[in-house]
C-alpha cells in the first residue's frame, strides 16, 4: 500500500485535516459560485450593450463602436451596482415585518 | 480515493454552508435579472460617461416596483385561494 494511504489512520493530525479539508471544499464552493456569477453577469452585460452599442454589425467594430462599448461596460456595472444596493436595503427592511412574503421572491 | 470523508459534525456544518451559499447564489442570481430588466426599462439613451437624468432613480424604482408586484401577486394569489376555499365551504 502505497504511503499516502497511511496517514489517514494517523488520529493525531486527522483533526487537523478534517479542518483543513473543510477549509478547502468551503473554498472551492465559494470561488465556483462566484466565478458563475461573474460569469453570467459578463453574459449579459455583453448581450445588453451589444443591443445598444452594435445596431448594424458591419466587417469589424468601428472605433466608436468600441467607445460605446466601454462606456455601455462601466454604466451596466454600475446599474447592476445601484440595484443590489436598492434591493439588499429592501429585503433588510422587509425581512423584519414580512419575513414570509419576501422568502418567495 | 476517500479524500471527501468528513466526520458527522462536519457533514453538518458544510450541509449548513451550502444552505446559505446557495441562499447567497439565489439572491445574486435576482440582482443580475433584475438589473438586465431594469436596464432595459430605464437606460434608454446611448450610454454616456455617466447615467442620463432620471436614470439611476428609475433603477431603484424599477427595483422597488418589481418587489411591490411581487408581494401584490402573492397576496392576491392568497386571497383568491381563500375565497375559492370559502366558496366550497359554503355550497
Amino acid at each position: 500500500m502505497p504511503d499516502f494511504f497511511k496517514t489517514s489512520s494517523h488520529t493525531q493530525d486527522s483533526a487537523q485535516g478534517t479542518n483543513a479539508r473543510k477549509e478547502a471544499v468551503m473554498n472551492s464552493i465559494r470561488s465556483e459560485l462566484a466565478l458563475v456569477n461573474v460569469q453570467e453577469l459578463i453574459n449579459k452585460a455583453t448581450e445588453k450593450c451589444f443591443a445598444k452599442c452594435v445596431p448594424k454589425p458591419g466587417t469589424s467594430l468601428t472605433s466608436s463602436d468600441e467607445a460605446c462599448l466601454a462606456r455601455c461596460l462601466d454604466r451596466y456595472m454600475e446599474a447592476f451596482t445601484v440595484v443590489s444596493r436598492t434591493y439588499t436595503a429592501r429585503i433588510s427592511r422587509e425581512s423584519s415585518q414580512l419575513r414570509g412574503a419576501a422568502a418567495e421572491i | 480515493m476517500d479524500q471527501l470523508q468528513f466526520d458527522d459534525a462536519t457533514k453538518k456544518e458544510l450541509a449548513s454552508f451550502l444552505e446559505r451559499e446557495q441562499a447567497h447564489a439565489r439572491v445574486n442570481d435576482s440582482i443580475r435579472n433584475l438589473t438586465g430588466m431594469c436596464w432595459d426599462k430605464c437606460i434608454t439613451s446611448t450610454p454616456g460617461s455617466r447615467f442620463a437624468r432620471g436614470e439611476e432613480s428609475c433603477l431603484s424604482n424599477c427595483v422597488e416596483r418589481f418587489l411591490d408586484t411581487s408581494i401584490y401577486i402573492v397576496t392576491q394569489v392568497q386571497r383568491q385561494q381563500q375565497q375559492l376555499l370559502q366558496a366550497q365551504g359554503d355550497s
